[in-house]
């Protein structure tokens, strides 16, 4: 198992003052090369449950176990740790680096994560389709191909598993299929888990497993 | 995993780094020129005045003391050792002989000062300039071309910074001019011929021209005091050309009240102490005879305790200068509330420097903050955004230590040329002083320094708030 979610419990204080809920979800796991789609509204919790599991945000309490080690209650450098070699990332946004060439985009989260290894990075981004785009900064590319570059980035450090927000929020419907063939195309060949939200029912449609937030999150069904 | 994670260590930073300047170009150019200037105007405020100093009381004069008329040492000795002041005024004969005579002196050259070519002073001197005078290292003055003038005759022997200048070579003719700067209205009909180059000294020697003392004392509208009257040995000669011998003369016209000395009267190597038992001197009556000044060399300290009693202390007409090095040292002490707010100012714009830095990357850090997230979201540590902003900062100061090499350079060799040109002193700027990197890793730890608060500003970047794109 690659990921263990048990009693985990994140609020916000509102303007009143007093906490609010977001997120309180008494299980979820996931098994080693699993993919699931978990649906999710807008303001129904999601993005906050992917940055608890990847340790950005700190759980108000509960236990979320990745890669055998534990997040909740770590100091900050462990949760950076186990973000940087263990998890892969692709946001709504892809939150490239602006300013840093595709395989700089890449060379900085090896950096971070498993070491700076240019074949490797080259070869993803061959498997992405963007070998000859390694110099290109992220603002002459199209779309298409800055998710394509975020998928790579996230698989580059080879991680257990790869959260994905919103993938293809920002792509048409066409390539939106073909992001995530790939995306789920690349975690089966390298045996990483994959966990998906988001809204949209066509790519829900296209995942086996699907599971919607609002049925393992008491605090989203709340709201 | 953990030797992975420190790979990222300088290359990871140096990535960041160099993304970052490179983006921030404009800034970046602007701020480390800034910092350029304020530390090349350190290194040049220290190194110019710590070899202008060194030049000007170090122990490279080759004399001990200067005899002079009655006045302020400085003057006697700006104007007899740097040639860049005018003579205070002459001393007579017998104050000269009793320098010259007594045991504890070594040597005693005279001087006679007050005409110019084309800017550069003449001074009228004897043989001992060049056969016995020693500089502070033991070393007599070389010849690059020629030799010593005959002092029979109107020839005369170039500084090397002369030379080069004026374009006089060997064998060339010129006119001497009346007062020490430059006046085409002020020419003198006497003409001297040039017979020797000295070599380069990098003293204020290179800046002379030397010629026999008694053709300064005959040139035409020269007259001597020395009596108390006014005396033309140029009219008691007969009006004899200079480049016989025996044209001897001080100024009695309306310029500059200055007055010249004198030579042996036979135009010969000797010993002009010798004179004193004759009637005349450089064919002048030596009671006429007076000097612009008198180079000294002692053989020891006791003797320069006893001319301060007797000619500073006791006596009236007569200044004596020693020792060198203290009148020019206590000099620049005077001059050292320059120094200091020169220094002050560098400093100032040291800091004004930093404050840009700071400003500059500040700035940046607010439209950074969803980079530095990004960074974070990616595995990176609080303390590596931190580092890479700290490394940013001493970068942009390193180049500016950079830029100040250039700067430094520059004013140096700028200053280097005026000192050159006006008191005939060479600044080496490379010559080794320690602010030369003490100033640039000063800059760059300062860099740092006002780095800590962008980079307190980027550590405490919340990720999940800035990982949004703010529209």
């Amino acid at each position: 198992m690659v990921l263990q979610v048990t009693d985990l419990c994140r609020s916000y204080r509102g303007p009143d003052g007093r906490p609010h809920p977001v997120v309180d979800i008494p299980a979820f796991s996931l098994d080693s090369g699993q993919h699931i789609a978990l649906a999710g509204h807008s303001g129904s919790g999601k993005t906050t449950f992917l940055h608890l599991l990847a340790g950005i945000l700190r759980a108000d309490s509960g236990s979320i176990v990745l890669a055998g080690t534990e997040l909740v209650g770590a100091s900050e450098a462990t949760r950076d740790r186990v973000r940087a070699t263990h998890l892969g990332y692709v946001f709504q946004t892809f939150n490239l680096l602006q300013g840093f060439s595709v395989l700089e985009n890449l060379e900085l989260a090896m950096r971070f994560g498993i070491g700076w290894d240019p074949e490797r990075a080259r070869e993803l981004l061959d498997a992405v389709g963007l070998a000859d785009r390694i110099q290109h900064s992220p603002a002459q590319l199209s779309v298409g191909q800055q998710q394509r570059v975020a998928v790579a980035r996230a698989l580059v450090n080879q991680p257990e598993l790869v959260l994905a927000d919103e993938p293809t929020g920002n792509l048409d419907p066409e390539r939106s299929t073909e992001a995530l063939d790939l995306m789920r195309r690349l975690c089966r060949d390298r045996g990483a888990a994959l966990l998906l939200v988001s809204h949209d029912q066509q790519v829900l449609a296209s995942f086996e497993q699907r599971l919607a937030l609002a049925d393992i999150n008491r605090a989203g069904a709340a709201s | 995993m953990s030797a992975a994670r420190a790979h990222f260590g300088l290359l990871g930073l140096a990535l960041l780094v160099r993304r970052s300047l490179r983006q921030h170009l404009v800034s970046t150019t602007i701020t480390a020129a800034a910092i350029g200037l304020g530390c090349g105007l350190v290194m040049a405020v220290f190194v110019i005045q710590q070899q202008a100093e060194r030049a000007f009381t170090g122990d490279s004069v080759g004399f001990d003391a200067v005899l002079g008329a009655r006045g302020s040492k400085l003057q006697l000795v700006l104007s007899s050792v740097f040639h860049v002041e005018q003579s205070p005024g002459n001393v007579g004969w017998d104050t000269y002989q009793q320098v010259a005579r007594h045991p504890g002196v070594e040597l005693a050259i005279p001087y006679a000062l007050g005409d110019n070519y084309a800017g550069f002073r003449i001074i009228g001197t004897v043989h001992e300039q060049f056969t016995a005078y020693r500089d502070g290292n033991g070393a007599p003055l070389q010849f690059a071309e020629g030799a010593v003038f005959d002092p029979r005759k109107g020839e005369a022997v170039l500084g090397s910074f002369v030379a080069a200048r004026t374009g006089l070579k060997i064998g060339d003719s010129f006119h001497a001019f009346h007062g020490l700067n430059y006046d085409q209205g002020q020419q003198h009909a006497d003409e001297f011929r040039v017979v020797g180059i000295l070599a380069a000294t990098n003293t204020p020697i290179d800046r002379v021209i030397w010629v026999p003392l008694q053709c300064v004392f005959h040139m035409e509208g020269h007259v001597l005091r020395g009596a108390g009257t006014v005396f033309d040995p140029h009219a008691a000669a007969g009006a004899e050309t200079p480049d016989t011998d025996d044209h001897a003369e001080d100024h009695a016209d309306a310029h500059a009240g200055h007055r010249h000395a004198d030579d042996d009267e036979h135009g010969h190597d000797h010993d002009p102490r010798e004179d004193a038992a004759g009637e005349t001197a450089f064919g002048i009556p030596v009671e006429h005879l007076e000097f612009s000044a008198v180079m000294v060399k002692l053989r020891g300290p006791q003797a320069g305790f006893e001319f301060d009693e007797i000619i500073n202390r006791r006596g009236k007409t007569a200044t004596f200068a020693w020792p060198i090095s203290t009148i020019t040292t206590e000099f620049f002490q005077k001059l050292g509330w320059m120094t200091s707010v020169l220094r002050q100012i560098a400093y100032l714009v040291v800091l004004i420097a930093a404050a840009t830095i700071l400003a500059s990357i500040y700035n940046t850090i607010n439209e950074r903050r969803r980079q530095f997230a990004i960074l974070r979201a990616l595995g990176a540590r609080r303390m590596t955004v931190f580092s890479a902003v700290i490394a940013e900062c001493k970068t942009i100061a390193a180049l500016g230590a950079i830029v100040g090499w250039g700067v430094y350079l520059l004013i140096v060799t700028v200053a280097g040329g005026v000192l050159r040109r006006e008191v005939g002193i060479v600044l080496d700027p490379l010559a080794y002083h320690p602010v030369l990197w003490l100033a640039p890793l000063g800059v760059i730890a300062l860099g740092g320094l006002v780095g800590i608060i962008p980079a307190w500003k980027a550590y405490s970047t919340d990720v999940a708030t800035n990982l949004i794109p703010r529209t």
